[in-house]
């Protein structure tokens, strides 16, 4: 059993390990240190209350984002649309969260998130749709999705819904009610224990449900699904659905209890780390847990590093493209371990554009 | 000319898991037919394999024309001049006959593709050889026996002096199939050498000079066409004496289960697959469908199960008018399906054993309750399973990817009987599997006849209907062409009518 | 050759060009500068998309799908105009694009090729990995000292009204554009490159067994296909802008999978393709610079995008739009 999770486990903290080592070469190529800059990206995730909190803060869409993305593997789906669904999903929420007053915290909170919730169940369940009945393929159609998202959010933001407070000229909603503003229990965030209670349930759900049954049947072979009398086109559709409602809460938490409203371009970016998170968990929901706390922190320094060390933020970026790469030919990996080659973690999802 | 076109000397190649090849030798001289013979799984693809250049022996070594050689790919057998002729075409199907035929080897001029050579070349090879061909056909739109013709000419066209042939009759009917062996017996008359691989006995003693048998990967007979018989074949292939023809009693069909009505059904590409089908099947007795695969079986298959919907007729299961019914209320009704394609359609390669024994019932109790899956009551299910019908597997937890061929199919029937069933549809229910599997597969299917069951067995293999039905129909081009009682019945008949001849 | 089109297919495409030339004509006598304006802006926003779309299509008809040209076309864009600025040479910078291109087609290859991983997930590597490092890398203070590409008049030609100033008075990368239609359509469809191409990308088994190292050809294939994106990234920051800016292809490389879709995987019709994308970007910076019509920059924005999902949803129910049959699955040997 410990076996088992070890080797589970090996390839993606190989992968952490050589990103973090080739993230050093470059900081030497920018003449910084990279011990310096590794401390202080620690003690800026971790140091203190403050930091620990941050950290917290930056893992919770990213729990949500890596979800979206996992849940939908499960059916053989790739949802790169994370970035469009938590734009969606942080409008609606902020809308609904300055939009309304008068109500109590325990009927206003949890409306504003299920705003953002419906709103990116229909802007993800629309990629799943459309897969199922024409054959588009989602990859295209969720890209295509997050572009219009960011239009639409970039709209509503500055025109509808505009802060009009002082001379305020930034596209922006109003700052949410205190009734939908998600609270912090000491160092951890709310939001935080909303994300790890969705990674349960999105665990029980694949696993031990009739549904995830389904969900997995159809992920892992459409054919046989279709002929055990799976309703193919439906479990995509809602399996689409599911992950876009998930990468809409951390949209609606960002806008709810960390910024207090909408701001058209401070999510951006965020939405396609969950695709990095997904991988590094192998899709497993709650593998998505540590792989986000893992990036959060990393995120969460990151001020901290520039600061100390003098190295841009964006070696982030770059880490994580490095380890999604490892995670992603983990043939390299396994070639340093002397690792025999396990098929059943390899992840399958290229297909044409047209067919299903 | 050479004594020995293509030879394997004291070939051995070894998988993980499996010794495929065990010391093999084979010899084959110019203008010969040399059968090679043996069961699914008996290593006659992996000498083959070994032959062409596929894969590299791990001892042993393969001789062309009286010179022992190292290949290092196919294109080193091609240029030494073997053809190969593989049982699923090797062609490129939205690409013209022309330019599969010349392709890898192409005639150029002022560095692009010259067609207008590359056509006058496969019209002249054509004419050589009285193989007749339109060069400009796409070989998509071509019957199979053309598509086999163009395999053939791709070889010749690379200056092939043997041929190796990898079940090249599977896909046709009983007269397509004699006439394809008298073109490969006035082949031989040039010179040409020619591996003819199969496991249809009658086949073999029919073409072969020279008989090869293979078993467990092991050569276990040489022999001729003169020397023995089917049942000294088969003995030799299986090991064992082998009961040809399963005992079976005669049926007593009772009421109308399945009744289909005036269907019309159309393939993947929007053409018509089924053109105005009736026939009915009686509880108690088993219906053949018998034809060249590609006439509609599929799509028959599909229409009834649900898979497809057809575009006119009726389709009745017990009195019940179920005609665009879904899959699952198709399996409700007492339907049970042994799809054509298990890895396709009847498994989950990497779910367990236990997983796929509750593939299309999950959603039931016991299985599950109030959406809850049970996980207990599965495993229980698929040791039960696993027991009634003799699935070798170390446990149910492990991933069907990891049974034999045949223990996947019976885990498939045996999921598909463990339900009183009504109606069972078969489809190719033994392709690719041993013969044991085979026996056992077939005794269960006659014994759910006898206990009142309704049958559709849809098989590319003559002999499996010849075998198993109660009454045979024969599917040509979507029609049916006749539906004739099992004892008026033989090859030759039901080989016309697989032709589309009727008279 | 290679796609063939019905009769009525063809009625169709030359109605349709007539209606368009007919259009066109009315406008150009009602407006002329404007609609001068707009075909221009047209081919400009056009030959960043064709430039992908082949990209994308030589891939694809060998089997491998390229769903990271975006980070290609950023990163290419990023190397085409540092080294441009660090040397004073739009030449230089444009060679160093296509080298950057060559580079991350080798490496979509040696992920989706060689070392199997799952092509949508090798190309989201190339798309992530480009904007990290384009972001981490980026110098603020670099600029094009000598401006950008300027058009070159192709002597009389260029006179001709409209059609002169439309397509024969462009810089140069986008006559090399224009040339590379030219290039890539013969060599796909006459060659025995395009022919052992086509083929891998159809039924990679069929290839194998005549002796045509499928690997190394989408090896090979993938890695140049590489090339065209790169000089695409050279085009948009040394031709189309003049300068580099964080995440400035803004979804471009995933325009050009759905114009490729459109254009059947072949040269002319993604250009065709291509055209019809560039007149939306173009009406729709007509539209912001004139305001016309009272529409929000946003929903005019959102225009080409919207039009992808249809189109891909559209190429999904017409039947006659056919993937490559092997498209998207790793090769295995035996």
């Amino acid at each position: 059993m410990s076996r088992s999770i070890l080797r589970t486990v090996a390839i993606p903290l190989v992968a952490v390990v050589l990103g973090l080592l080739i993230g050093a070469v470059l900081i030497l190529s920018q003449n910084a240190s990279p011990s310096t800059a590794y401390t202080a990206l620690l003690v800026g995730g971790l140091g203190d209350a403050d930091a620990v909190l941050r950290t917290l803060q930056k893992a919770t869409p990213l729990i949500f984002g890596g979800l979206a993305v996992a849940f939908a593997f499960k059916a053989g789906m790739f949802n790169i649309g994370g970035q469009g669904q938590l734009l969606i999903g942080a409008v609606f929420a902020a809308g609904v969260g300055f939009g309304i007053d008068g109500l109590p915290m325990v009927i206003h909170l949890p409306l504003a998130l299920l705003a953002g919730a419906i709103g990116g169940a229909i802007w993800g369940g629309l990629a799943g749709t459309l897969k199922a009945t024409t054959g588009a393929h989602e990859v295209i159609v969720t890209i295509m999705l997050n572009f219009v998202a960011g239009n639409l959010t970039d709209w509503l933001s500055a025109n509808p819904w505009k802060d009009n407070s002082g001379n305020n000229i930034v596209a922006r909603t109003p700052l949410v009610e205190d009734s939908a503003t998600i609270p912090t229990l000491g160092a951890v965030p709310v939001g935080f224990l909303l994300a790890v209670a969705a990674a349960a349930t999105c665990w029980l759900v694949l696993e031990r449900t009739t549904y995830g049954f389904e969900v997995r049947s159809v992920g892992h072979n459409r054919n046989a699904a279709r002929y055990s009398g799976i309703k193919v086109g439906w479990i995509m559709g809602s399996t689409m659905a599911v992950a876009g409602m998930l990468a809409a809460l951390g949209g609606a938490v960002e806008s709810l209890g960390v910024d207090g409203r909408f701001e058209a371009g401070v999510n951006v970016g965020l939405g396609f780390e969950g695709i990095t998170i997904a991988l590094l968990a192998r899709a497993n929901p709650l593998g998505v847990i540590p792989a986000a706390l893992l990036v959060g922190l990393m995120e969460a320094g990151a001020s901290r590093m520039q600061f100390k060390a003098g190295v841009a933020p964006e070696l982030i970026d770059v880490i994580q493209a490095l380890i999604l790469f490892f995670v992603a030919a983990p043939i390299i990996i396994r070639w340093l371990l002397r690792m025999r080659e396990d098929t059943s973690e390899q992840l399958q999802l290229g297909a044409g554009w047209g067919k299903s | 000319m050479s004594e020995v076109l293509l030879a394997a000397e004291n070939v051995t190649k070894q998988f993980p898991g499996v010794l495929a090849n065990d010391d093999v030798s084979i010899r084959l001289r110019p203008g010969r037919i040399l059968a090679l013979l043996g069961e699914n799984g008996a290593g006659k693809s992996t000498l083959v394999n070994v032959l062409f250049g596929m894969y590299r022996p791990d001892s042993g070594q393969v001789v062309i024309k009286d010179e022992t050689v190292d290949l290092h790919g196919p294109d080193d057998a091609i240029s030494r001049g073997i053809g190969m002729v593989h049982q699923h075409f090797q062609l490129v199907p939205p690409m013209r006959v022309v330019e599969n035929i010349v392709l890898g080897d192409e005639p150029t001029k002022r560095g692009l593709v010259d067609l207008d050579e590359a056509r006058n070349r496969v019209v002249e090879l054509s004419e050589r050889y009285g193989l007749e061909i339109d060069p400009d056909a796409l070989v998509e739109d071509l019957p199979v026996g053309m598509q086999q013709r163009v395999e053939i000419l791709k070889a010749l066209y690379r200056n092939a002096d043997v041929l190796i042939m990898d079940e090249p009759t599977g896909v046709l009917t009983p007269q397509e199939a004699d006439h394809l062996l008298g073109v490969l017996r006035e082949l031989t008359e040039t010179g040409l050498g020619i591996v003819f691989i199969t496991h249809k006995l009658r086949e073999v003693l029919a073409i072969a000079d020279d008989i090869v048998v293979l078993r467990n990967g092991k050569v276990v007979g040489e022999t001729t066409p003169s020397q023995t018989s089917e049942s000294g074949l088969a003995e030799m292939m299986v090991g064992r004496s082998v009961v040809l023809q399963v005992e079976k009693s005669v049926a007593t069909p009772g009421d109308v289960v399945l009744k289909v009505n005036e269907l019309e059904v159309n393939d993947d590409r929007g053409q018509i697959a089924l053109d105005g089908l009736n026939f009915e099947v009686r509880a108690g007795e088993i219906l053949g469908v018998a034809g060249v695969e590609g006439n509609g079986q599929r799509e028959l298959v599909e229409a009834i199960t649900g898979l497809r919907h057809p575009s006119v007729g009726v389709m009745e299961i017990d009195g019940e008018q179920l005609t665009s019914g879904s899959p699952r209320q198709i399996t409700k009704k007492g339907v049970a399906h042994i799809p054509e394609d298990r890895e396709k359609h009847g498994v989950v390669a990497v779910y367990s054993v236990a997983e796929n024994s509750i593939l299309n019932r999950y959603h039931r109790r016991p299985f599950s309750i109030r959406g809850i899956l049970r996980r207990d009551v599965i495993r229980g299910h698929a040791q039960d399973v696993v027991d009634e019908f003799d699935v070798r597997t170390p446990n149910v937890l492990v991933p069907a990817s990891s049974l034999s061929g045949g223990n996947k199919q019976k885990l498939i029937v045996g999921r598909e009987f463990s339900d009183e069933i009504k109606l069972l549809i078969a489809a190719q229910p033994t392709r690719g599997i041993d013969i044991g599997a085979i026996e056992f597969i077939h005794r269960r299917i006659l014994e759910q006849r006898d206990k009142g069951t309704a049958v559709l067995l849809v098989s590319a293999e003559l002999d499996e209907i010849l075998g198993l039905s109660d009454r045979i129909a024969v599917l040509y081009d979507g029609k049916i062409m006749d539906v004739i009682d099992a004892q008026d019945a033989d090859r030759e008949k039901i080989g016309l009518l697989m032709a589309g001849i009727t008279d | 050759m290679g796609q063939v089109m019905k009769p009525q297919q063809r009625q169709l495409l030359y109605a349709g060009l007539t209606v368009m030339l007919v259009v066109i004509w009315i406008f150009y006598s009602a407006n002329g500068p404007q609609t001068t304006a707009v075909l221009a802006g047209t081919v400009r926003a056009a030959t960043l998309l064709a430039l992908g779309a082949m990209c994308g299509m030589i891939g694809e008809r060998s089997g491998v799908v390229n769903i990271g040209i975006e980070g290609q076309f950023l990163l290419s864009a990023f190397a085409a105009f540092t080294i441009a600025s660090m040397t004073g040479s739009l030449f230089m910078g444009t060679v160093a694009g296509i080298g950057m291109g060559l580079m991350m087609g080798w490496l979509l290859a040696a992920m989706a090729v060689g070392l199997k991983v799952d092509q949508i997930i090798a190309g989201t590597v190339l798309n992530i990995a480009a904007l990290g490092l384009t972001s981490f890398f980026y110098d603020r203070s670099r600029s094009l000292g000598m401006g950008k590409y300027t058009n070159i008049d192709l002597g009389p030609l260029a006179d001709i009204p409209l059609v002169g100033t439309v397509f024969f008075s462009r810089p140069p990368l986008t006559y090399l554009t224009m040339a590379l239609l030219v290039v890539v359509h013969v060599a796909l469809f006459r060659s025995v490159w395009g022919m052992r191409t086509r083929a891998i990308g159809e039924h990679p088994g069929a290839a194998d067994t005549v002796g045509i190292d499928v690997l190394r050809l989408r090896y090979l294939n993938v890695t140049l296909a590489g090339g065209l994106a790169g000089l695409g990234g050279a085009y948009l920051a040394l031709e189309a802008v003049g300068t580099f800016s964080r995440a400035m292809s803004g979804g471009r490389g995933f325009l050009a999978l759905a114009v490729m879709i459109f254009g059947r995987r072949t040269p002319f019709g993604a250009y065709a393709a291509a055209l019809f994308f560039g007149f939306t970007t173009a009406l729709q910076n007509q539209f912001q610079l004139n305001n016309t019509f009272d529409i929000p920059p946003q929903f005019v924005g959102m225009l080409p995008f919207v039009v992808t999902i249809v189109v891909v949803a559209l190429s999904g129910l017409v039947g006659s739009m056919r993937d490559p049959a092997a498209l998207g699955q790793n090769y295995e040997k035996g």
